[in-house]
């Protein structure tokens, strides 16, 4: 895919006085701070961010604590800001807590998919050869499972559980980051500083230390984390399935699917965690692009 | 051409033969002896030793592989757990069920995706653009599971006037897209299926048009008096390829990946199937369902890289 915003640029090439030139994290920087879209879902992340590091002192209840008296109570009915779900516990305690955990599912397999894939990608790409045929053909393979499949299959046989789906989760992410960071390492592996850095004695720790990483991993971390939101929703389609956060651990995913049978009852209550789930993955998607075009980062 | 169709043939036989080594692989991974599984918990050691004999759990593991492969290639998967029956017939049973809802989706995404995307492109950075560029993004963020849901909340529940689950009377045997009666259960299901597809698809649509709009032939084609449709009838014919390989991609993956839409709708398809399996821990079902699916992403896949080159003679293969 091209820059689609490439032939746009004519128009801002006016006639400019000389100054201070910026550095590449200044740029970057400068141009998010005009772009209101990206800034608005930044915010409502770290809002969700905070809300979840913050909910044991925001909850108004206990997040586990039934009540046969208040089950699928309406918004707004007693203390219950947000009504109670079928077994009579507090929604908005329960969003709250679920946050933590959907968003862990989000955030934990992304990250050690980006450092486990990145290295194999760096090595494969910097070694070339036979490592290379090694690593990438090996990743082919798990490329060829559809990823909700691989999902599936994984913390399918190796049984639910939140440990299970992050490991199911990690390793659906690693061969896609693999491949993206192994195509940015053999482009730069041959460029003429690479050879020059080789030909003065750098050891090749230091030349992927130096020259390597810097190149890699910017595409490696605007596609990461175009990966979040895909976590969150496999994360959250796992616990629906029963495959991943057991109960009764709060969690978005898993209150969706409990829920269910409540929904000719209180749709409105029972629509909640989705709406928690869009929200969230909506905020991540709209960051990871705006950074892609910040960051200037061909897909 | 040729030459690189029977390369790229070629060169997915060893990734298929990964993909049965990682199928194979998860059933060592599970929890628990196989053969426990596959008895009731009541069986003599007598029965147990015959068993792991007829199985080959007796040999060492690359052997209880090959064995198994062979054993897969000639169609038997196995016996359900469940339902005694062969699990190769209930898996190919379940996704014709799967395909149906899977094709429906993708060419109603392609449809609206198409028309979408190309006006976006044409309007870029305009309203028009934003809009459909939004659609796409809530298209690929929206837990589809959830949607599924509240459509049957809507059309099902307070309007009633389509089915929430199940595939209707008639079953899967005689199932027919062309009877609304039948019919009319596969539209929630292929709704919700579409939207992820709509928004990637319309993304590709709107970047490729957009691109071959930034030619200079199209500037020729202005410059000699074309009006905007005509133009973008070049453009379009243009990018096309692009798009198809996109949407027959999108199409393996709703295949493989239609638990969830299918579990919400108890619709009889190979993820409803698994689903069914986890619950039971029908581990020969669970297996089989994973082999047939990964192996029908592979073959899509091929394809629909034969296709595209077969279509689009611009693509030179090394």
């Amino acid at each position: 895919m091209t820059d689609v915003s490439a032939f746009r640029l004519p128009l801002f090439r006016r006639k400019r006085e000389a100054r201070e030139v910026r550095g590449y994290w200044a740029s970057v920087a400068n141009r998010l701070r005009y772009d209101y879209v990206t800034l608005f879902f930044l915010a409502i992340i770290l809002t969700i961010v905070l809300l979840s590091i913050f909910a044991p002192l925001l909850a108004p209840f206990d997040p586990t604590k039934t009540s046969m008296a208040y089950r699928m109570k309406p918004m707004g009915f007693r203390n219950f800001i947000l009504g109670t779900d079928e077994l009579g516990r507090d929604m908005l305690s329960r969003l709250l807590w679920g946050g933590r955990t959907s968003l862990m599912m989000g955030l934990v397999p992304v990250a050690a998919a980006t450092v486990i894939g990145g290295l194999l990608g760096v090595i494969a790409g910097f070694r070339g050869g036979w490592v290379n045929s090694a690593i990438m053909r090996t990743m082919d393979v798990f490329y060829a499972f559809p990823s909700v499949l691989l999902a599936v299959a994984i913390s399918g046989t190796l049984g639910g559980g939140s440990k299970n789906g992050m490991i199911a989760l990690t390793l659906v992410f690693i061969p896609s980051i693999c491949r993206i960071a192994e195509s940015a390492t053999t482009q730069v592996r041959s460029l003429d500083f690479v050879e020059a850095a080789r030909a003065s004695g750098a050891s090749t720790l230091s030349i992927i230390w130096h020259h390597i990483l810097g190149n890699v991993l910017g595409p490696v971390f605007i596609f990461a984390s175009s990966m979040i939101s895909v976590s969150i929703l496999l994360g959250s389609g796992l616990s629906f399935l029963g495959l991943g956060v057991e109960p009764p651990t709060p969690d978005w995913g898993l209150m969706l699917s409990t829920l269910r049978a409540g929904i000719y009852v209180q749709p409105l209550v029972c629509a909640l965690p989705g709406v928690a789930i869009f929200i969230t993955s909506l905020s991540f998607n709209l960051v990871s692009d705006g950074l892609r075009q910040a960051m200037d980062v061909k897909a | 051409m040729w030459y690189y169709a029977a390369r790229r043939i070629l060169m997915s036989i060893p990734i298929a033969l990964g993909v049965t080594v990682v199928c194979y692989a998860l059933v060592l991974l599970a929890p628990g002896d196989p053969i426990q599984s596959l008895l009731p918990p009541d069986a003599s050691p007598e029965e147990i030793a015959y068993l792991r004999k007829v199985y080959g759990f007796d040999k060492p593991i690359p052997v209880q592989y090959l064995l198994w492969l062979q054993r897969a290639l000639s169609g038997d998967l196995g016996i359900s757990l469940q339902t005694n029956r062969p699990v190769m017939l209930e898996v190919l049973n379940a996704l014709s069920n799967t395909f149906v809802i899977s094709v429906g989706a993708v060419l109603l995404a392609f449809s609206l995706a198409f028309i979408l995307g190309t006006i976006a492109a044409y309007h870029i950075g305009k309203p028009a653009d934003r809009i459909a560029t939004g659609v796409a993004v809530v298209g690929v963020s929206v837990p589809n599971y959830w949607l599924g849901i509240v459509l049957v909340i809507v059309f099902a529940v307070k309007l009633g006037v389509l089915p929430a689950t199940g595939m209707g009377s008639a079953g899967s045997s005689s199932f027919s897209i062309f009877d609304w009666n039948q019919a009319k259960y596969a539209v929630l299901p292929i709704l919700t299926m579409s939207l992820v597809p709509l928004g990637i698809i319309m993304r590709t649509t709107r970047s490729a048009v957009a691109e071959v709009l930034n030619n200079d032939f199209v500037q020729m084609l202005r410059a000699k008096g074309l009006g905007p449709l005509a133009v973008l009838r070049h453009a379009i014919w243009n990018a096309l390829p692009q798009v198809l390989t996109v949407m027959g991609l999108q199409l393996g993956y709703l295949v493989g990946g239609s638990i969830l839409i299918e579990t919400i709708f108890t619709w009889p398809g190979t993820g409803f199937l698994m689903s069914k399996a986890i619950l039971t821990r029908d581990v020969p079902v669970l297996q089989g369902a994973i082999l047939v699916l990964s192996l029908t992403f592979v073959s899509i896949n091929l394809m629909v890289d034969l296709l595209q080159t077969a279509v689009d003679p611009r693509i030179k293969r090394a």
